[in-house]
């Protein structure tokens, strides 16, 4: 099993505020790796440090064993690292189908065959499969703002997974999702997991999601790795209930 | 009402009339005597406006980025027409070198796009219009200063002469259709979707593997392209250009027309340059024909004008097309709202069951 990203030594400051303090692990294909952590531990800005949405003070963030550090998101997604946002981050003037389209479009062809080439960057088999999978067919043709938020929720998640990327990280999935959205939500992600291999890292507050839906678990807190393993073993270590819990 | 449906036949309606605009069709039984020369000029005017701001709305309305130097390019464009026929190149090639340049120099102003956003990004394109309208106004051994250049000669197209109005005109139509379509297919391409992906959101735009950087030196290259272009029409329609037209005040003209006429709306442009360049000449006709000098002194075209504007944009802040767009489509019934569980949707699903919320 190949190991897919590499975080090194990371760390963040802002000002005086060190946000992040020498985070290191590794992630393998397939896996699937929650982090979790209390408000303020540094969960997001890890997250954006290893997608090249900020630039980490020290350290190094390698995918498939190659340093990616200053590069911009848009090349790193091109490298097969794909993205989800805490906050809903479809286009909402867009069709569902044509929001799945511009997620891939950037992956075929060059920027001339873009331009002369067919409209839908001939993904519009590519799309519908995707809709199909996030049961989302009866939507493919309306515009995504107007979607209920755990449709767009589903349609981010599907974005994300549209290039056929090695790497997805997705930041608070089940954030606003009702109960019944978010068995769909898990059982889909576990489905695309199983048949394409990706790896995911998870950001989640929904500790019965993170836990159902993850291999391992990493546990940050103050900017620093104070817990990792198997989420059976996670709950039940006294470090991270009195993170969550304080003394 | 399917607006969609209506979108081919109303263009083919609005091209066929524009075609017959100015001629005489009372031989055919037909109430319309054709427009006159003043006439067909200021529909020519219409049409110029139109691909400058179609310019305007690609970087505005589609791209999400601002610019208040759309009449500099127009400038760029007309004063190199102008230099280039008056020592004899053909019209073909200065119409392209002005487009040329346009982009070129588009492309460069699209460089501090990519560092500032919003009204600072304004500020920079209004610092880049006040400098081309000086160097227009300074460099007389060049643009001739306040004088400007004079005798600028329409062309000849397969030796056809367009110097009557209404060939003038017909040529421009033409040359507006094929800018049309240009856009048309542009905006329909995955180029268009990025643009539109650049507006509503850059940040995930990124994250999708969309070349931010690379969309918006594109479309501020295209849009002032367009303005160029304009320009170099507008040249040999006025056949006399001086540093007046490509001033500040023209540009914000170009956006207003593309605000008011509705940014992001492929038709938008040609609306807005109707509000812009036929609606003050109408106005100035109406209120002429008021007999009492002080009416006519209160409703002064230019005061009445400013009132409709304002007054627009205040009730209708997506332009004419998004208010047409808008009494047309039927409404919608809004979708369900799931906004995540709620305590009393969590214990009201707890309760079917049996679990403790």
């Amino acid at each position: 099993m190949s190991r897919v990203l590499e975080v090194r030594d990371v760390a963040k400051s802002f000002g005086g505020v060190h946000a992040v303090r020498g985070v290191s692990f590794e992630v393998n294909e397939g896996e699937i790796l929650g982090l979790i952590g209390p408000n303020g531990s540094g969960k997001s800005t890890l997250f954006n440090c290893i997608l090249g949405q900020l630039t980490p003070s020290r350290g190094d963030v390698l995918v498939d064993g190659r340093s990616v550090a200053g590069l911009r998101p848009s090349e790193l997604n091109r490298l097969g690292v794909s993205r989800t946002f805490q906050l809903l981050q479809v286009f909402p003037q867009l069709t569902v189908r044509e929001n799945l389209i511009l997620a891939g479009q950037e992956h075929v062809g060059s920027r001339l065959t873009r331009l002369f080439g067919a409209r839908d960057s001939g993904l519009s088999g590519a799309a519908d499969r995707m809709i199909d999978f996030f049961r989302l067919g009866h939507l493919a043709g309306e515009k995504a703002g107007g979607l209920s938020y755990g449709q767009q929720k589903l349609l981010d998640c599907a974005m994300a997974f549209m290039a056929g990327p090695r790497l997805v990280l997705l930041d608070e999935p089940a954030g606003g999702v009702n109960l019944t959205m978010l068995g769909n939500l898990k059982e889909r992600l576990q489905a695309i997991n199983k048949e394409t291999g990706a790896t995911f890292i998870v950001i989640e507050h929904n500790m019965e999601f993170v836990m159902s839906l993850c291999t391992r678990i990493l546990v940050l807190a103050e900017g620093q790795i104070i817990a990792e393993g198997p989420p059976d073993v996670v709950r039940k270590d006294p470090k991270v209930i009195e993170a969550y819990l304080g003394h | 009402m399917n607006l969609a449906s209506l979108k081919v036949p109303l263009f083919l309606l609005a091209a066929i009339l524009l075609v017959l605009a100015p001629i005489d069709l009372t031989g055919i039984g037909l109430p319309w005597p054709g427009l006159k020369r003043y006439g067909t000029f200021i529909l020519s005017l219409w049409l110029v406006t139109s691909i400058a701001a179609m310019g305007v709305n690609l970087i505005v309305g589609y791209a999400g980025q601002e610019t208040l130097a759309q009449a500099a390019f127009l400038g760029i464009g007309a004063y190199t027409t102008a230099l280039m026929t008056k020592v004899g190149v053909p019209f073909a090639v200065a119409f392209a070198a002005s487009g040329i340049l346009a982009f070129a120099v588009g492309w460069v102003l699209g460089f501090p796009a990519l560092r500032v956003q919003k009204h600072y990004l304004a500020f920079v394109t209004l610092a880049f219009s006040v400098f081309v309208w000086l160097v227009i106004r300074n460099e007389e051994w060049l643009t001739g200063g306040v004088s400007g250049i004079q005798d600028v000669p329409r062309p000849s197209v397969f030796g056809l002469s367009m110097k009557s109005a209404a060939n003038f005109y017909w040529f421009t139509l033409a040359i507006t259709g094929a800018l049309t379509a240009a856009m048309w297919w542009l905006l329909r391409s995955p180029w268009g979707r990025a643009f539109t992906a650049l507006r509503e959101n850059a940040v995930r735009a990124e994250s999708l593997g969309i070349d931010v950087r690379g969309y918006k030196l594109l479309a501020f290259a295209i849009g002032s392209a367009y303005g160029g272009l304009a320009g170099s029409l507008y040249a040999p329609l006025v056949e006399f250009i001086d540093p007046a037209p490509f001033a500040l005040g023209p540009s914000l003209l170009y956006l207003l027309m593309v605000v008011v006429g509705g940014a992001g709306s492929f038709v938008g442009p040609f609306i807005g340059a109707i509000v812009a360049v036929l609606m003050p000449l109408w106005l100035e006709t109406g209120v002429s024909q008021i007999a009492n000098p002080m009416l006519k002194h209160l409703f002064s075209y230019l005061l009445v004008y400013a009132f409709l504007v304002m007054v627009m944009m205040a009730f209708c802040p997506s332009g004419i097309a998004g208010l047409v767009e808008r009494l047309i489509t039927p409404k919608r019934r809004p979708h369900s709202d799931d906004k995540g569980p709620t305590l009393g949707t969590a214990r009201a699903s707890a309760s079917q069951t049996g679990t403790k919320p």
